[in-house]
């Protein structure tokens, strides 16, 4: 497994003194924190600060790690040195913590349950900030831990709803009760009308429970780009292009929406940067969103005699038309 | 939970979505006392006058989770996370609604001007 350098991913010196480290936490877990970030790597980054955090805000732990020596850099292959054990100091975590923190961290402070080991694991008593529904004191019944995945969908999908296949790492508790991960493979089905954003929850599908209920999964939801369509909510839009005689004369037009195409009919007298309501044609839902289409006149070419006589008449006729009249120009 | 051919199916925590204040402690592994203080800190705005009477939409359970986490995470008081909340849905929205009017920019040229 690789070294973690602590003070390196905190951003302090071997010798910082607790306030320096509690501010330097403080300020990344604001800065990664996944429901705040939106920096790609926000949920990793988060984890380590984290997991730094633990070591280094308790004394005992930080002394623990500095016996490990200075001599190491971050990424190095680490082994457990030997003997240790007979010294250290082990921890109990709860499942949630002990998911959130690396192969590193328990080889020097233990898994979950204080590496009871003997396959027992047992003996684990209501230890605080355990987030445990229905634990009793002195007995052994630990909920698992929620976990949240982000998964990705086109609009499509989101429209007409969809099957994914999903791939997650997921920890499971060991004879020992230590903490491994697994790639578990799911199923899942996604509803017709998810948005942005929105989370499907998939209930006793996350991290296992010890005598107590699986925690829960969810899934959040984001929208991949689409080369048509943007979404906003349940709404979406879409440029549509008309020849400038469609937005001056009127006209009735083919429009590509989701759900099929649908004709629209432009209104005489339209200007470019018009928008029109298609009302119920956007994601669907309790009030389906609607499409909203702006106009966007294109000019054809002018690439040939022809094309160049039809605009030279064009602007004879129109002798007296000022685009920029309002610009007092 | 249904399960077929097509995979799992879970519950979408949208505006159609009606949870209980049981219900709703069960999801999030709170006490009903901290959904109390949600709702009268103004995160959580529940359908039904009195509490037994509460319904909360999913979207409702999806912003308790994430005061929680923040609270958690960060150290924050309810009031703290309860601002960063609506503060961090405010950006969501605004996000979205810059990504689709960058959209309807279009490309730069450099033109000549005298």
């Amino acid at each position: 497994m690789e070294y973690k350098d602590y003070y390196k991913i905190l951003g302090v010196s071997r010798d910082a003194s607790q306030d320096e480290i509690k501010r330097a936490y403080r300020k990344l877990a604001r800065k990664f924190h996944p429901d705040v970030s939106k920096e790609p790597d926000a949920e990793v980054r988060f984890k380590e600060v984290n997991e730094a955090n633990e070591v280094l805000k308790d004394p005992e732990k930080r002394a623990q790690y500095d016996a490990l020596g200075s001599g190491w850099s971050a990424g190095d292959e680490f082994r457990p040195p030997p003997g240790a054990g007979a010294h250290r100091r082990e921890y109990d975590f709860s499942p949630e913590d002990a998911a959130r923190f690396s192969d590193f961290f328990s080889s020097i402070f233990g898994g979950m349950g204080g590496g009871m080991g003997g396959g027992m694991g047992g003996g684990m008593g209501g230890k605080s900030g355990f987030r445990g529904a229905g634990m009793d004191e002195g007995m052994f019944r630990q909920r698992g831990a929620d976990q949240t995945a982000r998964i990705q969908i086109s609009l499509e999908d989101a429209y007409h709803g969809a099957s994914r296949q999903l791939k997650l790492d997921v920890p499971e508790i060991d004879r020992d009760g230590r903490v491994t991960m697994r790639t578990r493979t799911l199923k899942v089905r996604i509803p017709a009308g998810v948005v942005e954003g929105q989370q499907i929850r998939l209930a006793g599908q996350g991290g296992p429970g010890r005598g107590g209920d699986n925690g829960d999964l969810y899934l959040q939801i984001e929208l991949l780009p689409h080369p048509l369509y943007r979404a906003e909510g349940r709404d979406l839009h879409l440029n549509l292009p008309v020849a400038p005689w469609e937005a001056a004369l009127g006209a009735t037009v083919p429009v590509p929406t989701l759900g099929g195409t649908v004709t629209l009919k432009i209104p005489a007298g339209s200007q470019s940067t018009q928008r029109l309501r298609l009302r119920g044609r956007g994601l669907p839902g309790k009030t389906p969103g609607d499409a909203y289409v702006q106009l966007q006149i294109v000019n054809p070419p002018a690439d040939s005699d022809d094309a160049k006589a039809a605009y030279r008449e064009l602007s004879q006729r129109f002798d007296h038309f000022n685009p920029r009249s309002k610009l007092g120009v | 939970m249904p399960t077929s051919n097509n995979g799992i199916e879970g519950v979408v925590l949208d505006e159609r979505m009606a949870v209980s204040i049981t219900e709703m402690t069960s999801v999030c592994g709170i006490e009903v006392e901290v959904v109390r203080m949600m709702v009268s800190e103004g995160v959580l705005h529940p359908r039904g006058a009195a509490p037994e009477q509460w319904s909360f939409s999913g979207t409702e359970v999806q912003r308790a989770r994430r005061a929680l986490r923040l609270q958690r995470d960060l150290e924050l008081n309810l009031a703290g996370a309860a601002l960063a909340l609506d503060l961090l849905e405010e950006i969501d929205r605004l996000r979205s609604r810059v990504r689709c009017l960058e959209q309807h920019l279009g490309s730069v040229r450099d033109a000549d001007g005298s």
